[in-house]
C-alpha cells in the first residue's frame, strides 16, 4: 500500500488537484542536505528531464515547425521521392484553401459535428451522473459495468461493432426498426446521406466518450455536501433550484474542464469516419483532420496537407489556451 | 495517439468509493416510488451502454448462417468458434501479433523509463523552465495527430525508416510519454519527502535516495502508468497503418481493417478478431479499476 493507494480511498478533492509538497528550493540549504549537493543540483533536474525535451522535441516540436515550413512550400510525390526541396510559394497554399468551397463546407462541418457531439456527450453524461445518484446500488454497479466495458473498447473495434450495427443488409438496427409497424428499414443504407451517416459516426463517438463524462462528473458529485443540498430543499428550493445553486456550483470547474476536452477530441474525431467509409471515406464525410489526410496521402500534395493541418490547429489554439487556464486556476501545474 | 490520451486532470474516485450516501436519502419515506423510476432509467442506460459489446460478443460465437440473415435474434440457436478459427487463420494474425507485441511493449518500456526520470524531476526539485516544460507536456497531448502524420511521414522517408519498427516505436514512445510523465508524477508527489531525506542523512545520494526509496514505493504507479500506455500504444492504427507497408509488419489493428474488402465484410470474423483485440484491453481495464481513480486524478485518461 503506498501513498499514492491510498489517495484513490480519499474523498477526491473539490479542487481538482492537491498541489503536491513544495519541492526543496536548491538555493535554500535545508538541514539533512549533502552540502556539496547544490551544484549538483542544479544540473540534476536539468539531466532528469533532457531525455523527454529530446523526445518530445523530435516528434512534437520539429513537426510543428515542420508543418509551418511545408505550408509555405508545394511538396508533391517528386519532391518526397527525389529528396529534393520543394519551391517557396509564399502564402498560395492558404489563398487556394481559403479561396476553396469545400474548405469552407468542411470546416462548418466539423464545427457544427463537433457542437453536436459535444453537447450530446455533455448532456447525456450530466443526466447519467445525476441519475447514478439516485440509483440503488445494483443497478448503479450494473451501469458502472457497462460504462467501463464501453470505455475499454478501442476505437477501432467500437467503430467496426457500430458499423455492423447499422450494416443495410443484416445489421440488427435495421432489423428492429423494421419490426415497429409500418416502418421498413430492410436494406437501408445509413450512409448514402452524410446527415444519417454522420448521425451513425455521432453515435459511435458519443458512446465512447461518455463513460469517461459520466464517471467523472459522478466522481465531481460526491463533493457536493448532501446538508447543502438538503437544506436548499427545506428553504423551498424545487429540484432545478438545487441544480442550479447548490450542485453546478461544485461540480463546474470539473464540468467544464470536460466539456473543453470533449470539445478538443470532437473537433479532431478522425478514425471513427475513416473506419466506417472502409478507408475511404467520400468528400462529403470529410472533415478537417480527413481533408487534410487525403489531400496529403490521396493526393499526394503535402503542402495543401500541412497548411490545412496548421489551420486546424490555429482554430483549437484558443480552446487550448483556455483549458490551459483552466488547469492553471485549479493548481494542477503547480 | 495523443487525442486517445487526453492530459485530463480532473479529480475522479472510483464509482464505488461513493456508495455511502444512501442514508442520506433513506430519511425520506417518499423516496421509494423515485427510485424505483430512477433505476427503470438507469437499466435503460445500461442496456443502451452495454449493448454494443454483448452485440460484439454474441456476434462472435454466432453461426455464420446466422449473421447473414435477415432476422436477427437476440440469442443464437448455437454458439460456435468458427468465426474465431476463420480469424485466426487469415494471413498474417501471427505476425501481427508479434508486431504490436514488438512495438508496443518496446515503446511503453522507453516511456515509462524517460517518463519516470522526468516525473521526478518535475516532482521533487524546483528549477527555471519546471512550469514550461509542464506545460508543454500538456499542449502537446492537444495536437490533432495528423498534424504530426504529415510531417513524420515525410522525416522517416528521408530518413529510410518507413516500414521499419524503429520508426513507430518512436512515434509510439512520445506519444504516450507526456501523459506518463504526468500520471507517474502524482505519484512521486505522493511520497512523502521525509522519507528522501531521511535516506539522505543516512549517506544516500540524491539519485540513490530515489533509487531506494521512492522508485519502490512509486511501483504499483508505474505499473498502472504502463498498462495506460500499453492500452493507448495498443488501441493506436493510424501511425501503424500509414508508417508500416508490409502486410507482415502490420499491427494487430491494422490486420483488422483487412477484414473489410471490397467485395464486403466477413462481420463474424471482424467480430471475432474485434473480441480478440479487445481482450486484453478489457482484462487490464479491470485490473485497473480500482487505480483508475488514482491515475485520473494524476493526470492521465483513455479518452
Amino acid at each position: 500500500m503506498t501513498a499514492a493507494d491510498t489517495k484513490a480511498a480519499d474523498p477526491p478533492a473539490a479542487v481538482p488537484h492537491r498541489p503536491g509538497p513544495k519541492p526543496p528550493r536548491p538555493s535554500r540549504p535545508s538541514p539533512g542536505r549533502p552540502r556539496s549537493g547544490r551544484g549538483k543540483s542544479a544540473r540534476l533536474p536539468y539531466l532528469l528531464i533532457a531525455p523527454a525535451i529530446v523526445a518530445v522535441g523530435a516528434v512534437f516540436a520539429y513537426p510543428l515547425v515542420k508543418t509551418v515550413i511545408m505550408s509555405f512550400q508545394d511538396m508533391r510525390r517528386a519532391h518526397l521521392w527525389g529528396g529534393t526541396t520543394p519551391p517557396w510559394v509564399g502564402f498560395e497554399q492558404f489563398t487556394n484553401i481559403l479561396g476553396d468551397p469545400h474548405f469552407w463546407a468542411v470546416t462548418v462541418r466539423t464545427v457544427l459535428f463537433m457542437v453536436v457531439c459535444v453537447t450530446a456527450t455533455m448532456g447525456l453524461g450530466l443526466g447519467l451522473a445525476l441519475l447514478m445518484q439516485r440509483l440503488s446500488t445494483w443497478v448503479r454497479l450494473l451501469l458502472t459495468g457497462a460504462l467501463v466495458a464501453a470505455w475499454s473498447m478501442p476505437l477501432l473495434v467500437a467503430t467496426s461493432i457500430f458499423r455492423w450495427l447499422s450494416d443495410s443488409d443484416y445489421g440488427v438496427v435495421n432489423n428492429l426498426l423494421s419490426r415497429l409497424p409500418g416502418v421498413d428499414f430492410q436494406g437501408h443504407n445509413w450512409f448514402l446521406e452524410p446527415w444519417q451517416g454522420f448521425t451513425v459516426i455521432g453515435a459511435v463517438v458519443v458512446w465512447g466518450a461518455i463513460p469517461f463524462v459520466v464517471i467523472t462528473l459522478y466522481a465531481a458529485l460526491t463533493q457536493v455536501p448532501a446538508e447543502l443540498e438538503e437544506a436548499a430543499r427545506l428553504d423551498g428550493a424545487n429540484a432545478l433550484g438545487v441544480f442550479r445553486h447548490v450542485v453546478f456550483p461544485v461540480i463546474k470547474p470539473v464540468f467544464q474542464m470536460v466539456t473543453t476536452l470533449s470539445v478538443i477530441w470532437d473537433f479532431n474525431v478522425f478514425g471513427q469516419i475513416f473506419l466506417m467509409r472502409a478507408n475511404k471515406p467520400e468528400p462529403e464525410y470529410e472533415l478537417l483532420g480527413l481533408y487534410s489526410f487525403s489531400k496529403a496521402f490521396e493526393s499526394a500534395s503535402f503542402s495543401q496537407g500541412t497548411a490545412i493541418a496548421l489551420i486546424t490547429v490555429l482554430l483549437l489554439s484558443g480552446v487550448a489556451v483556455y483549458y490551459l487556464r483552466q488547469l492553471m486556476k485549479t493548481g494542477e501545474v503547480e | 495517439m495523443s487525442t486517445s490520451t487526453p492530459p485530463a486532470t480532473t479529480p475522479v474516485a472510483a464509482p464505488e468509493a461513493a456508495t455511502g450516501d444512501d442514508s442520506a436519502y433513506e430519511l425520506r419515506p417518499d423516496r421509494g416510488r423515485s427510485r424505483l423510476l430512477y433505476d427503470v432509467l438507469g437499466l435503460c442506460a445500461f442496456a443502451v451502454m452495454a449493448f454494443p459489446v454483448y452485440w460484439l460478443v454474441l456476434s462472435a460465437f454466432r453461426p455464420n448462417r446466422e449473421i447473414r440473415s435477415y432476422d436477427q435474434t437476440l440469442w443464437p440457436s448455437s454458439f460456435t468458434l468458427d468465426n474465431f478459427v476463420r480469424a485466426t487463420e487469415s494471413p498474417n494474425f501471427w505476425t501481427a501479433i508479434q508486431s504490436s507485441l514488438i512495438i508496443c511493449g518496446t515503446s511503453v518500456a522507453g516511456a515509462i523509463f524517460i517518463g519516470t526520470i522526468a516525473a521526478f524531476a518535475i516532482g521533487r526539485f524546483d528549477f527555471y523552465g519546471r512550469k514550461p516544460f509542464m506545460t508543454v507536456l500538456i499542449l502537446v497531448q492537444l495536437l490533432p495527430p495528423t498534424a504530426m502524420l504529415i510531417p513524420i511521414y515525410i522525416q522517416l522517408n528521408n530518413l529510410g525508416a518507413l516500414n521499419e519498427y524503429w520508426g513507430v516505436i518512436v512515434v509510439y514512445t512520445v506519444s504516450v510519454l507526456p501523459f506518463a510523465t504526468w500520471m507517474i508524477r502524482g505519484f512521486v508527489i505522493n511520497v512523502p519527502k521525509e522519507l528522501e531525506e531521511a535516506a539522505m542523512v543516512d549517506g544516500c545520494t540524491r539519485m540513490g535516495a530515489f533509487w531506494r526509496v521512492i522508485f519502490p514505493l512509486v511501483a504499483p504507479g508505474l505499473a498502472a502508468a504502463s498498462i495506460f500506455a500499453l492500452v493507448t500504444a495498443w488501441n493506436e492504427y493510424l501511425f501503424a497503418y500509414i508508417l508500416l507497408q508490409d502486410n507482415d509488419k502490420y499491427t494487430l489493428n491494422v490486420w483488422l481493417m483487412n477484414f473489410t474488402t471490397d467485395r464486403g465484410t466477413d462481420y463474424g470474423a471482424l467480430m471475432a478478431g474485434s473480441v480478440l483485440i479487445a481482450l486484453p484491453v478489457v482484462i487490464f481495464f479491470m485490473l485497473l479499476q480500482k487505480k483508475m481513480a488514482t491515475g485520473l486524478t494524476s493526470g492521465a485518461v483513455k479518452g
